[in-house]
């Protein structure tokens, strides 16, 4: 600690004139970022309220009473959301990687099984989501089945984890194709069998690959929770219509989106987070400028 | 006696392009054969053959007498005994060293994680690489990861190994220490087929060396003769254009 101190007190290290040049730009590079940002910032704050309607859209949006009164409400609806999130993503990894690789098998005789794994994932990649929640959420429970096995929740929770386990097969089929064709030659040459291969050589490399598209995935997901909503479920976007037609005020919609930002864009820090260290891990070089 | 590996009148082609013309050729066990030539005369597919990474058109290929490459053949059980080494290593990069070597011994031969941690630690301390054991293959240089890769082959106790230019990928310097490794398994009992550009370690270590043109045997012989008395033509000016270089 002392020497720590010494050395900063006293010992300036001499910075040679490249070193001195970037500093320099990243001295400028900051200021005018931060200029930016306060001419923006100066700009929005002065301007906004000058609009003609500004007094009416701050009641009907941002009424502070109002978002006091909701925010319990939301919360309680928004933990609805979140269990929804909890039970279908599981659920979406595996299957999306048991259609990944049936997508992937080579045996002649497993052709069907591809068939239908690439049938599924360009329907369920090409039919809106929510199109998709009213058709089974709907339509499943109309068959007759009984309590609890009728609930649109359920049914909604489904056609959700089927959209999405989807897009989810292509970003684990795009990873297990990723891996070199060597390392399964590496692999079966020492006797493994295509299973073995594919379980200890080839989808551990893959999954590392993707792990930053996959939670981009997971990202949109819990934002696509509140479309199960349009076929009764009261989460938190029901919650708010409801709110909202109570007191003729817009600002629960505000609140519920605020309540998703708290939660998305961790998730999405922490998605770019990892994709730059992927990229890091990677890439061995870098270009300059 | 029977040959450990023999080739009779392989063919193998890859759409139009043929690589392999009834190639004929008896390796007896222990014996250290290399086969030299230009690129595309076959030698990688040859070695590829032999433990089944690739299918023939026709002709057969036998180990033991054992017809190996029958149609409809389980391709494991012939694997565990013909090991091969690959010229880009082919390590597995989330997997430490010894987990490389391990990885096989377990769940191919059935070993105990003990016993397949104990037979790949002797090996690593054998080749010089014992404290290299926790390491991942991006942390070690090309000669490592090579001989790394070689000792992954040999932890099966193979009874052939197939070198597939396993110096072509390696900065020059680093060459010397993956012959060397290859120099000591000569002797050991095991069948080595190699496939190199190197001509003065094939000289070396060869019982036999062979010259391969388009896809067969032109020339086979003694090192000696293959380098000092070449007889076929082609054998001549390809070893000309070698050694212009």
């Amino acid at each position: 600690m002392a020497l720590g101190l010494h050395r900063r007190a006293g010992h300036q290290p001499r910075l040679t004139t490249r070193q001195q040049h970037e500093r320099r730009q990243r001295r400028r590079s900051s200021l005018i970022a931060a200029a930016s940002t306060l001419v923006v910032l100066v700009a929005v704050v002065l301007l906004v309220p000058r609009m003609p309607r500004w007094d009416r859209v701050k009641k009907s949006f941002f009424d502070v009473d109002q978002m006091r009164d909701s925010f319990p409400r939301l919360i309680d609806a928004f933990w609805l959301d979140v269990k929804i999130f909890a039970w279908t993503t599981p659920a979406i990894f595996v299957l999306a990687l048991l259609i990944a690789l049936a997508r992937n098998s080579r045996s002649p005789a497993l052709f069907p099984l591809r068939a239908l794994a690439a049938a599924y994932t360009d329907v369920m990649r090409g039919v809106p989501v929510i199109l998709w929640i009213y058709l089974v959420g709907f339509g499943v429970p109309g068959l007759g089945l009984e309590r609890p096995y009728n609930s649109p929740l359920l049914w909604g929770s489904v056609a959700l984890g089927m959209t999405y386990s989807g897009y989810v097969a292509e970003v684990f089929r795009a990873g297990i194709d990723s891996v070199h064709e060597s390392q399964r030659a590496a692999a079966r040459s020492l006797g493994l069998s295509s299973a073995q291969t594919m379980r200890f050589v080839v989808l551990p490399q893959a999954v590392r690959r993707v792990v930053p598209p996959l939670l981009n995935d997971l990202v949109s997901l819990q934002k696509d929770v509140a479309l199960v909503s349009l076929i009764g479920p009261i989460e938190i976007l029901r919650q708010a219509g409801i709110d909202k037609a109570k007191f003729a005020n817009f600002t629960p919609y505000v609140v519920a989106a605020l309540i998703f930002l708290a939660v998305t864009i961790p998730l999405t820090r922490l998605t770019d987070y990892l994709w730059q260290r992927e990229r890091r891990r990677t890439s061995g070089t870098r270009v300059a400028a | 006696m029977t040959p450990k590996v023999s080739l009779r009148g392989v063919n193998k082609s890859f759409g139009a392009n043929t690589v392999l013309h009834d190639l004929t050729l008896d390796v007896s066990a222990g014996e250290v054969v290399s086969f030299i030539g230009a690129s595309g005369s076959g030698k990688t597919t040859l070695l590829r053959c032999v433990n089944l990474l690739e299918q023939i058109d026709d002709g057969a290929v036998l180990l033991d007498g054992d017809e190996i490459s029958a149609v409809g053949r389980d391709p494991n059980p012939i694997r565990r005994r013909v090991g091969i080494v690959f010229q880009s290593f082919n390590l597995f990069p989330h997997m430490s060293v010894l987990r490389n070597i391990t990885l096989a011994l377990t769940k191919v031969l059935g070993l105990s994680s003990g016993d397949a941690d104990t037979r790949a630690a002797e090996l690593l301390a054998r080749f010089g690489l014992a404290e290299k054991a926790s390491v991942y293959p991006d942390q070690l240089s090309g000669g490592q990861q090579q001989r790394v890769a070689i000792i992954r082959a040999l932890a099966m106790q193979p009874e052939v190994l197939l070198l597939d230019e396993i110096t072509s990928a390696l900065d020059p310097e680093l060459v010397g220490e993956v012959l060397d490794v290859v120099r000591e398994l000569k002797g050991s009992g095991i069948t080595l087929l190699i496939a190199t550009h190197e001509m003065a370690f094939a000289r070396e270590i060869s019982d036999r060396v062979c010259f391969l043109h388009a896809g067969s045997v032109a020339e086979v012989g003694a090192p000696s003769q293959i380098f000092s008395e070449p007889q076929d033509e082609r054998t001549q000016q390809f070893l000309r254009r070698v050694r212009s270089h």
